[in-house]
């Protein structure tokens, strides 16, 4: 394997109080793939997530993303070093439009601040018609451009899922963090929502997925790590995933070796 | 929760002519648009001359003086802490802290120094901004119910400090504060006791001034990023918004714009007081603020129009007046409470139950409930 490593997770902790959520946990992705990330319910996914993104500072271990160490720092920091996520119960800001949605992540690239509002910079007006631009883009691309001007709440479900999408990509991610994007959605969305995530990952962004979905998630994924209780038990391709007798037990519970 | 809505319909309750009025100001063409905003300064401007209009909306004190105090410095300080609770979504209960540290600064600065209005105007500005970042910086990182307390505890540190110390008078407070230079010849510009309309004009002016600022600031990056913060600041820092730095900025602009008011109230009454600092206005400018409509300038403006010429009117009743005042918002809020005239991001925000202030919204209505039962 001689693809760059874009993020690695060195015997990563989390710990709340006595419950070990996350147990010395190795994980890397490498640049331009899909790592599916999956473990049955409470198996301490969603904290891998909110460690990467500053949400949660590891008890113990070590984060890197490239060469920026991610360990407590701040999360709109981690989002300009090139992270960023969706949630797994949507949180959008319900009542801004979906392009005002997206414009605000196209500010995380941004520098102008209240003196350049104020007095019209120039800098600040490149920087209004560079967001507006690149956020109308990429409603385009998760195909919602036609409801630009509606308040995310009232946008369908599958929408503001994709709203989410766009709203993650507004921030220039290197890394594009999922977590379960396919939840509550219908088969037919959920094949356009597999497009869309190759078609991301074709862009040039890497991405890690957290789903539920074993259809999905083996679909398009190119490797995938599995977790059960914050341990790491398995990391490979779909295919091997799949046969693991680990991964099995986790699922399924005990096997008796009938075959 | 997440339930897909028929579009544009429960986000709208009995708000039609409003919006008409608003959809059709937002399609004029951009000279349409000037013409009404100078026509809407022509009218501020002529409040205080049109005859027979102070007999009716004053009848027991002199209009001209309610026009500037408290009519306009309120309407700047709603603007000041709009920004605060409207834009930024956080409540602040001591922002009288920042009145009167412009206050004092412009008479300390003007009686000890001999230093005119212009020269102590910007440095009152600074001084009230930093007390806003010395005051932010620790404790934006608390929310809610902490933040409340902490805001309140230090608008009473500053009346309090004022009271005891030498150099801000103690309880006496300061006389003789320099009124602004006047412009010779120009009566509508001579500043004196006799003619308030001076006062009336410069503090429209600066009025002007803020809205175009907070316009601005609204279309911005700033701006957006306040109401993401308001929305769900969790989401807003992951989405790489600098919650902290933003709210610091909403804590710091707002002050700025409250001191700028106080620097204006100390020159027009020449006298201050610790007295003049009390809870009560600041409950009063968030009742302006909330009544009018949180992060909507027109109806920030119209609600502190109400909030200082409404105690008055009721002067009739006089020793009944702050109850009167009290049922007044009190029949408001409860006939409408996401405000007279709101933008309509923020009723739609106030129909899904967070009353318009994010988490806060509750807790507003509850401190503004309470203290207008004070003598």
């Amino acid at each position: 394997m001689s693809a760059e490593r874009l993020l690695t997770l060195d015997a990563v902790t989390m710990r709340f109080g006595g419950l070990t959520a996350v147990d010395s946990l190795n994980l890397h992705v490498d640049a331009g793939e899909i790592l599916g990330l999956i473990g049955p319910n409470g198996a301490g996914k969603t904290t891998v997530f909110n460690m990467i993104t500053g949400v949660y500072t590891p008890t113990e271990g070590t984060i890197m993303f490239g060469e920026t160490r991610l360990n407590g720092l701040r999360p709109h920091r981690a989002t300009r070093a090139g992270l960023a996520r969706t949630f797994q119960n949507i949180r959008l800001f319900d009542n801004m439009t979906a392009l005002d949605n997206v414009i605000v992540a196209t500010h995380a690239r941004h520098r102008s601040s209240v003196v350049g509002a104020i007095l019209g910079l120039p800098r600040f007006r490149a920087e209004e018609r560079q967001g507006r631009e690149r956020a109308m883009e990429l409603l385009e691309f998760v195909g919602i451009a036609d409801r630009s001007g509606m308040a995310a709440r009232f946008l369908s479900y599958g929408d503001q899922r994709r709203l989410e999408i766009a709203r993650a990509l507004g921030t220039s991610p290197r890394l594009l963090l999922l977590d379960e994007p396919a939840a509550g959605m219908n088969p037919s969305e959920k094949a356009g929502l597999m497009d869309l995530i190759r078609g991301i990952r074709d862009s040039g962004v890497t991405i890690l997925l957290i789903e539920h979905d074993m259809g999905l998630v083996m679909g398009v994924s190119d490797r995938i790590a599995v977790v059960d209780f914050g341990v790491k038990i398995a990391d490979g391709s779909p295919r091997d995933v799949r046969a693991d007798p680990a991964v099995i037990k986790a699922y399924l519970g005990e096997v008796s070796d009938a075959s | 929760m997440r339930t897909p809505q028929a579009p544009h319909s429960a986000a709208r309750p009995r708000i039609n002519v409003r919006d008409s009025f608003s959809d059709r100001w937002r399609t004029l063409p951009a000279w349409g648009r000037w013409v009404g905003y100078l026509l809407m300064l022509l009218a501020a401007l002529s409040l205080p001359n049109i005859p027979g209009l102070g007999d009716i909306m004053t009848p027991g004190s002199s209009w001209e003086r309610v026009l500037v105090y408290p009519i306009a410095i309120y309407v700047l300080l709603g603007l000041g802490l709009n920004v605060v609770v409207g834009y930024a979504g956080i409540l602040d209960l001591g922002f009288v802290a920042f009145f009167a540290i412009g206050a004092y600064t412009n008479a300390i600065l003007g009686t000890e120094f001999g230093l005119g209005f212009w020269i102590t105007l910007p440095i009152a500005i600074a001084l009230s901004m930093l007390a806003g970042l010395a005051l932010g910086s620790p404790t934006l990182r608390l929310r809610g119910d902490y933040l409340a307390i902490v805001t309140l505890g230090f608008g009473e540190i500053i009346r309090v400090t004022a009271t005891n110390l030498e150099f801000t008078g103690g309880p006496r407070g300061i006389n003789n504060i320099p009124r602004p230079p006047s412009v010779p010849g120009v009566d509508a510009l001579t500043f004196s006791v006799l003619n308030s309309k001076a006062y009336y004009y410069l503090t429209v002016a600066f009025i002007v001034v803020v809205i175009i600022m907070l316009k601005r600031l609204e279309a911005s990056r700033v701006g957006r990023s306040w109401a993401a913060i308001r929305e769900d600041e969790d989401a807003a820092e992951q989405m790489g918004v600098p919650t902290l730095t933003f709210k610091l900025w909403a804590f710091t602009v707002g002050a700025g714009i409250g001191g700028t008011a106080g620097v204006i109230y100390a020159s027009f009454q020449t006298a201050i007081r610790p007295t003049d600092f009390l809870f009560i206005l600041s409950a009063t400018i968030l009742a302006a603020v909330v009544l009018g409509g949180a992060g909507h300038i027109p109806g920030v403006i119209l609600g502190a129009f109400l909030v200082g010429w409404l105690p008055e009117v009721s002067r009739e009743f006089s020793q009944y007046r702050v109850l009167v005042f009290g049922g007044i918002l009190v029949l408001m809020m409860v006939l409408r409470p996401q405000g007279l005239w709101p933008s309509r991001i923020r009723a739609a925000e106030m129909s899904e139950g967070e009353g318009g202030m994010g988490k806060f919204g509750g807790e507003a209505g509850a401190v503004l409930a309470q203290p207008e039962g004070k003598p």
